[in-house]
């Protein structure tokens, strides 16, 4: 199929459709506006449901419902929103179901700004709803990533009956890049036998349910089934991507969007003869703890850069756990790294230790 | 160009490139010697507005009206009256960037007095790489809503069409001919094609319209 060219927001939709996604759940809330129209005006032509409901709160206990049935739901907001629905993200891990929550971020905290940020990274990887859950979390850079991680998070849900995340600042949900739609690579679902469809008369009927009043049997819930899932996802789900990291001076961490303003700087610092590596961690839940054993004695620190005041550096310590000093950069409020600041910074660590 | 009515007013479907267009459009009038206005009219997008690019445009000699609300991370759509200005004063090239589709346009309907008949030129953008314009009917359709809704009629199309900065003189080509049809049955001349500057410079000479080479001022570098 020939590219077209999709701002993010209506490109997330459109790939949603693309994998079956057949009910939307949302409220409107700038900078992903154009993601709820376009499956307004999109969802009723494939005979699927869009339900601009009256709250975030009753959005995301819709996707709790619908995803409880069986069948393939999302929802979508940005910052303030997505913390409204943390405690039926909770109900829906803990519950055990399949579902695709989009996050386009904006600057915080409260309603704080409509321009991009990334200061929901521990929201989304630490939870803001309650319990010991965890859900996968993809962090697109590219548009074209976007279409992908989305098309694919329907299918790793189902896979594992977990809530997948796809989280991008608002110049993902913004800008536009010309794009194509291609199959995720075929994955073994299992069967929705759980699924509450309609007993038809030939089975006991079916409970969605996170409520588990006997200590035991929630110990067994968490313990056997939730944290031994996370576990393999954890194994097998981890992704990133990596560039020159073996013998660099400076390794940079960064994700989204601002790890493409991080490759500038490192264009910048190669024609001055430096040698800087990058991590970019794709899934910021399962965290890509094993991208860092390839930083060698050589290099003189890590230089993490997020759109906030320093949330995924938590990650970057434990993965580093103290071989190496981590340093940060980072803008708020919707302000956008600059690759020469970057590059400053990198010429500081490398200097430092001379 | 010279040669357009002094109001011209950029529509469009959504994400076609208006801005981008309309933005290239008043440096290049400016540097003609022009007094320039560009009004941002835009109350559908949250970013990419032509209001973000106010300080450089002065320095080019374009004067950006934006919302009348100050401070460039608002969303709140309030369209400034400073607008009525330039479409009062004669002695100034007026240039609404006006908010995509229909919806967009709407903002354009309360000043339907100044828009009279061969007083203004409405130009309708066009991408047909954009997937809600790849066919004549579709983009004759916008055409006509975006004409319903703000009450004005588009007297010129533009071409272009693009995937920023991967196109090819084959995109703009294919676009071309998109255009040439919508062309054939409304009977609104394409009026210009607009492409990249290496683009540009590759095109046939013999194209239908003038061909406008643009820079991308909207787009950051590292979006590349």
């Amino acid at each position: 199929m020939a590219k077209v060219l999709m701002k993010g927001n209506e490109a997330i939709g459109a790939a949603a459709i693309k994998a079956g996604c057949k009910y939307f759940f949302g409220y409107p809330i700038t900078p992903q506006n154009e993601l709820p129209e376009f499956m307004s005006r999109e969802l009723p032509k494939v005979d699927g449901c869009f339900v601009q409901a009256e709250s975030e709160v009753a959005a995301i206990n819709m996707v709790y419902g619908a995803a409880g049935a069986g069948v393939r739901v999302m929802t979508s907001s940005s910052s303030p929103g997505i913390a409204l629905k943390q405690e039926g993200i909770s109900y829906i891990a803990g519950a055990e179901l399949p579902c695709v929550i989009v996050n386009i971020v904006r600057g915080g905290p409260g309603l704080g700004g409509i321009q991009p940020a990334q200061s929901d990274y521990y929201q989304a990887t630490r939870g803001g709803g309650n319990g010991d859950y965890r859900h996968v979390v993809y962090a697109p850079a590219t548009i074209q990533e976007t279409v992908d991680l989305v098309m694919e998070s329907f299918d790793v849900a189902d896979q594992y009956r977990i809530p997948v995340m796809v989280i991008g600042d608002g110049m993902i949900g913004q800008m536009m890049e010309p794009v194509e739609f291609n199959e995720p690579k075929r994955r073994e679902l299992p069967s929705k036998e759980w699924a509450t469809d309609g007993t038809k008369g030939e089975r006991e009927p079916n409970i969605i349910n996170s409520l588990f009043i006997d200590p035991e049997e929630l110990e067994v819930h968490v313990n056997e089934r939730l944290e031994k899932k996370h576990a393999i996802i954890t194994e097998k789900e981890v992704r990133f991507e990596s560039y020159n990291v073996e013998d660099a001076d400076v390794v940079c961490v960064a994700y989204g969007t601002t790890s493409r303003i991080v490759k500038n700087a490192i264009a910048k610092c190669e024609e001055e003869g430096l040698k800087v590596g990058l991590i970019r961690p794709i899934t910021l839940w399962p965290f890509p703890d094993k991208a860092f054993e390839a930083i060698t004695d050589k290099t003189k620190g890590i230089l993490t850069v997020e759109m906030s005041t320093g949330q995924m550096i938590d990650d970057v310590k434990i993965a580093m756990n103290g071989r190496k000093p981590v340093y940060f950069h980072g803008r708020t409020g919707g302000m956008i790294p600059n690759p020469d600041d970057i590059v400053a910074e990198i010429k500081k660590i490398v200097g430092g230790e001379k | 160009m010279l040669n357009d009515k002094r109001i011209r007013i950029i529509t469009g479907h959504y994400g076609s490139g208006k801005t981008e267009f309309a933005v290239n459009y008043s440096s290049k009038l400016a540097k003609e010697g022009k007094d320039v206005v560009l009004a941002d009219l835009d109350v559908v997008n949250p970013y990419f507005r032509s209001r973000e690019k106010t300080e450089e445009l002065s320095k080019e000699g374009v004067k950006v009206i934006g919302s009348s609300i100050k401070g460039k991370g608002s969303d709140v759509p309030a369209v400034s009256a400073e607008i009525n200005a330039p479409l009062q004063n004669e002695e100034v090239e007026a240039i609404l960037d006006v908010g995509g589709d229909p919806v967009g346009a709407r903002a354009l309907g309360r000043y339907v007095n100044y828009l009279k008949d061969g007083k203004y030129d409405m130009f309708f953008v066009l991408n047909a790489n954009r997937p809600e314009t790849q066919t004549v009917e579709k983009a004759i359709y916008y055409i006509r809503e975006i004409e319903r809704i703000s009450r004005a009629k588009v007297t010129g199309l533009i071409n272009n069409t693009h995937l920023l900065k991967s196109t090819t003189v084959e995109d703009v080509l294919e676009g071309q001919k998109l255009a040439e049809e919508v062309s054939k049955e409304t009977g609104i001349p394409v009026k210009y094609v607009s492409a990249l500057e290496n683009i540009a410079k590759q095109l046939p000479e013999d194209i239908e319209g003038e061909v406008f080479p643009i820079k991308l001022y909207m787009r950051d570098e590292w979006m590349s």
